[in-house]
């Protein structure tokens, strides 16, 4: 049987196959549909956990007991979790654990474009690099056994192509057998205290040596020898540029990136005449090479930023003399026409933008945090002035009031969503209350983790698997932090969200405001309520373009042939809520009636 | 079989439906036996963004994306994206678009306006031009919604794979309730 699916869809398939129990993951771009696609097997107990670091530990946990566990996250989770992982190098596994790290090169949806690959090298644990979904699934089955195999977890690294590009995947049955999991102990190997953790150590560098040794003669490194004038190492979605664009090459292609298979890639070497590594990002392959004393070409030509493509692959061998398979050349434009951009852009009726228009009104620095709220930096609302990672903004709105006046501080407001505050902004709000930062939080709480697509969080009150559940209270939870001034308000209307946001800007002390309406996306009946659409009366509206200052993609300016042009609503977008209609003064925008 | 590899681009907004589209062409040529490859970037792109999907088929694919330059056939769900990805397409390529404009956020404001005369452009740099009015089609073959089944429907004749492996794609993909309008949409689309 086989099916088009997706590298991440791929993934979860090839955990379902293995005899996955647990797995566990906070959403984020690319990584997010791994878990969305576990839910599918119900023999895998599939959860969203309110960061990376818990994620790694619920697996670090469902491993010690004996099951095999999967716990997946973007390439900056692994930041996150990098606190759990370092040690569960040292102990190892009981059940096989897999860790999938979704690298996102080129940053489609990311904040930087770290390099996973050397977390492998950092933390001493071995990494699997598939190139399409088939080996999506294939590599997740065998990241399971090794993973046992050598006592270790086992890294699977993806990127955005991997992850998010279909192809034909053949389908196999779950494997059967696998012991039933169950408590037992072994504080010697478990419990990482300096005594124990020192016999620990010698056995993970002579893992990664045997895991070197070992990957010469494993299917996944595989030495394609064709024209043996080039000769080029690569893996993950390169390897099928480079197929596509020097079908005649000689290739060693790495399904194990780390540790390298040092007898293999000499032996290659010693079959090419000229030896090129062809790999995203970092030169980590070719750097270890270089270091085994063999000359090779790689970020000589290929450029350390973004990622690579059969066109970026094919203009760097060109540039040294070296033609690739007949690429037409791009048809060039000829008629230039102005081709007004189209970035995205906030929903029609979501909650957040009352409240960015708000804080631009109020000319308030805003430490900004990550969500679809981070697009509130995007004209018309330009309303963000930092924005780091997960968390970030309340604790750096404490240390920019550390140093600046006392006035300047009533600027200082700190933006954060549900998911975001859970995930590691709690932390922050607990620092600034504790050291008593004058600053003000907004928590936008849309009941919804909405950038990554809508996924549910400790404060939506389902779990992953769509059982009701617990659902934090906001107000409650800062009141245990110790916040003594904290607001709730209705961010669609604007003039209590502008009274209440400036009261809490002039007040010297921590203070927070809590938004809440939901997400316009929020599937679950009950929880966002579409309202009767607005429309502009002609007549009364004079083309002041103030509901314009919004950026509301239900709201259109149409230039009048020669008179006054006029706003005008698509009540087909217009979700009804009401933030435009206060924003004329002429009284020309009302419901549809 | 040929050996060659069919390329294919559907480029529109997100959120007009461009993944499911690519989906049902990716899997009709599964079902006809060829080796199917499809890749776009989903991200920030579902709020509205521009969207660009690439489908390649044919005996062995490698490579999800498809080299610039190299498209034979361009399906555009809006004009402006249509033409935004000309670069795209071969010197010989076909175009097939949907007669639809949707303005980004500096048209709606009103600091640009859209541009005209984008359809002649087109028609003059490749004349296997198909401009489909794909609302007012599938508004007669009784659902407005079905505007993207049009289009992949006149997309489908210019491709070498048979009518029944389409079919079955559609039912595979489309909601039960939909099926029969979404069949009808199709059949009128490939009559164009």
């Amino acid at each position: 049987m086989k099916e088009i699916l997706s590298g991440n869809e791929a993934i979860a398939r090839g955990a379902f196959e293995s005899g996955c129990r647990v797995a566990c993951a906070y959403p984020g771009t690319p990584s997010t549909e791994i878990l969305e696609n576990t839910i599918n097997y119900k023999s895998i107990n599939s959860s969203w956990a309110p960061n990376e670091k818990v994620a790694l530990e619920v697996g670090i946990g469902a491993s010690f007991g004996g099951g095999r566990a999967l716990v997946t996250m973007k390439h900056v989770g692994i930041n996150v979790a990098a606190d759990p992982l370092f040690t569960l190098s040292y102990t190892g596994v009981n059940g096989g654990l897999v860790l999938v790290s979704a690298d996102d090169p080129e940053m489609h949806s990311s904040q930087n474009e770290q390099d996973n690959r050397n977390y492998a090298k950092f933390a001493k644990v071995p990494m699997l690099e598939p190139s399409d979904s088939q080996e999506c699934k294939d590599f997740t089955r065998l990241a399971f056994e090794l993973s046992e195999k050598y006592d270790t977890p086992v890294m699977l690294r993806t990127t955005t192509r991997i992850s998010h590009s279909k192809s034909v995947v053949h389908l196999d049955e779950p494997v059967t057998g696998l012991p039933e999991p169950k408590l037992t102990k072994n504080a010697a190997k478990l419990v990482m205290l300096p005594g124990n953790a020192k016999v620990r150590h010698p056995l993970v560098e002579e893992r990664i040596v045997k895991l070197s040794v070992d990957g010469a003669t494993m299917a996944i490194n595989r030495m394609e020898l064709r024209d043996s004038n080039i000769g080029i190492i690569t893996s993950g979605a390169c390897f099928q540029y480079v197929r596509e664009i020097l079908p005649e090459a000689s290739t060693l292609k790495l399904g194990m990136v780390h540790p390298l298979p040092h007898n293999l890639i000499r032996e290659f070497a010693s079959k090419v005449e000229r030896l090129f590594v062809v790999e995203e990002l970092d030169p980590f392959i070719e750097e270890q090479v270089k270091a085994m004393g063999i000359a090779v070409t790689g970020k000589e030509i290929f450029s350390l930023c973004g990622e690579l493509t059969p066109d970026r692959i094919h203009k760097a061998f060109s540039s040294i003399g070296i033609t690739t398979a007949a690429l037409q050349t791009p048809v060039t434009e000829t008629t230039p026409a102005k081709m007004p951009p189209r970035p995205p852009n906030m929903c029609p009726g979501c909650p957040h933008r009352g409240v960015f228009y708000t804080l631009n009104q109020l000319k308030a620095y805003v430490s900004g945090d990550i969500g679809c709220y981070t697009l509130g930096f995007l004209p018309p609302l330009s309303a963000m002035d930092t924005c780091v990672c997960m968390g970030a903004s309340i604790g750096m709105a404490t240390g920019v009031t550390k140093v600046i006046s006392p006035e300047e501080q009533k600027k200082v407001v700190a933006v954060i969503g549900d998911s975001t505050f859970l995930h590691t902004g709690i932390n922050g709000l607990m620092d600034m209350v504790y050291n008593q930062a004058p600053a003000t939080v907004i928590i936008l709480d849309n009941r919804i983790t909405a950038m990554t697509g809508r996924q549910d969080n400790p404060a939506s009150g389902f779990t992953l698997m769509d059982n009701p559940t617990n659902r934090i209270d906001f107000p409650l939870l800062c009141k245990a932090l110790g916040v003594k001034n904290i607001r709730l308000i209705d961010p669609f209307d604007l003039e209590q969200t502008r009274r209440v946001i400036q009261e809490e800007m002039n007040r010297p002390e921590p203070s927070v405001i809590i938004t809440d309406k939901p997400c316009v996306l929020v599937k679950r009946d009950g929880v966002f309520q579409r309202e009767i659409s607005l429309e502009v009366t002609e007549d009364k509206c004079v083309g002041c373009r103030a509901c314009l200052k919004i950026g509301c993609p239900a709201i259109e300016w149409r230039p009048g042939d020669g008179n006054k042009g006029k706003a005008y609503i698509d009540p087909l977008l217009c979700t009804g809520c009401d933030v435009c209609r206060q924003l004329c003064k002429f009284d020309a925008i009302g419901r549809i009636k | 079989m040929k050996t060659q590899i069919t390329n294919i681009l559907l480029v529109g907004v997100g959120g007009q439906g461009i993944l499911l589209a690519s989906e049902i062409l990716a899997e009709a040529a599964m079902l006809s036996g060829f080796d199917v490859k499809k890749s776009e970037i989903h991200g920030m792109s579902q709020r509205g963004g521009s969207v660009v999907s690439h489908v390649r088929y044919g005996k062995e694919v490698f490579s999800p994306i498809v080299p610039e330059g190299e498209g034979d056939i361009l399906f555009g769900f809006e004009l402006m994206e249509t033409y935004r990805s000309l670069s795209l397409l071969k010197p010989d390529g076909a175009v097939v678009a949907n007669d639809l404009k949707i303005s980004p956020p500096s048209i709606l404001m009103g600091n640009d306006t859209y541009p005209a005369g984008l359809a002649e452009s087109i028609k003059a740099r490749f004349p296997d031009f198909l401009l489909v009015d794909g609302q007012k089609i599938a508004e007669e073959a009784g659902n407005v919604r079905t505007a993207n089944t049009v289009l992949l429907g006149a997309v489908s004749r210019r491709l070498d794979i048979e009518e029944q492996y389409w079919m079955q794609a559609l039912e595979k993909m489309v909601p039960a309730r939909v099926l029969a309008v979404n069949q009808k949409a199709f059949l009128e689309g490939r009559s164009l």
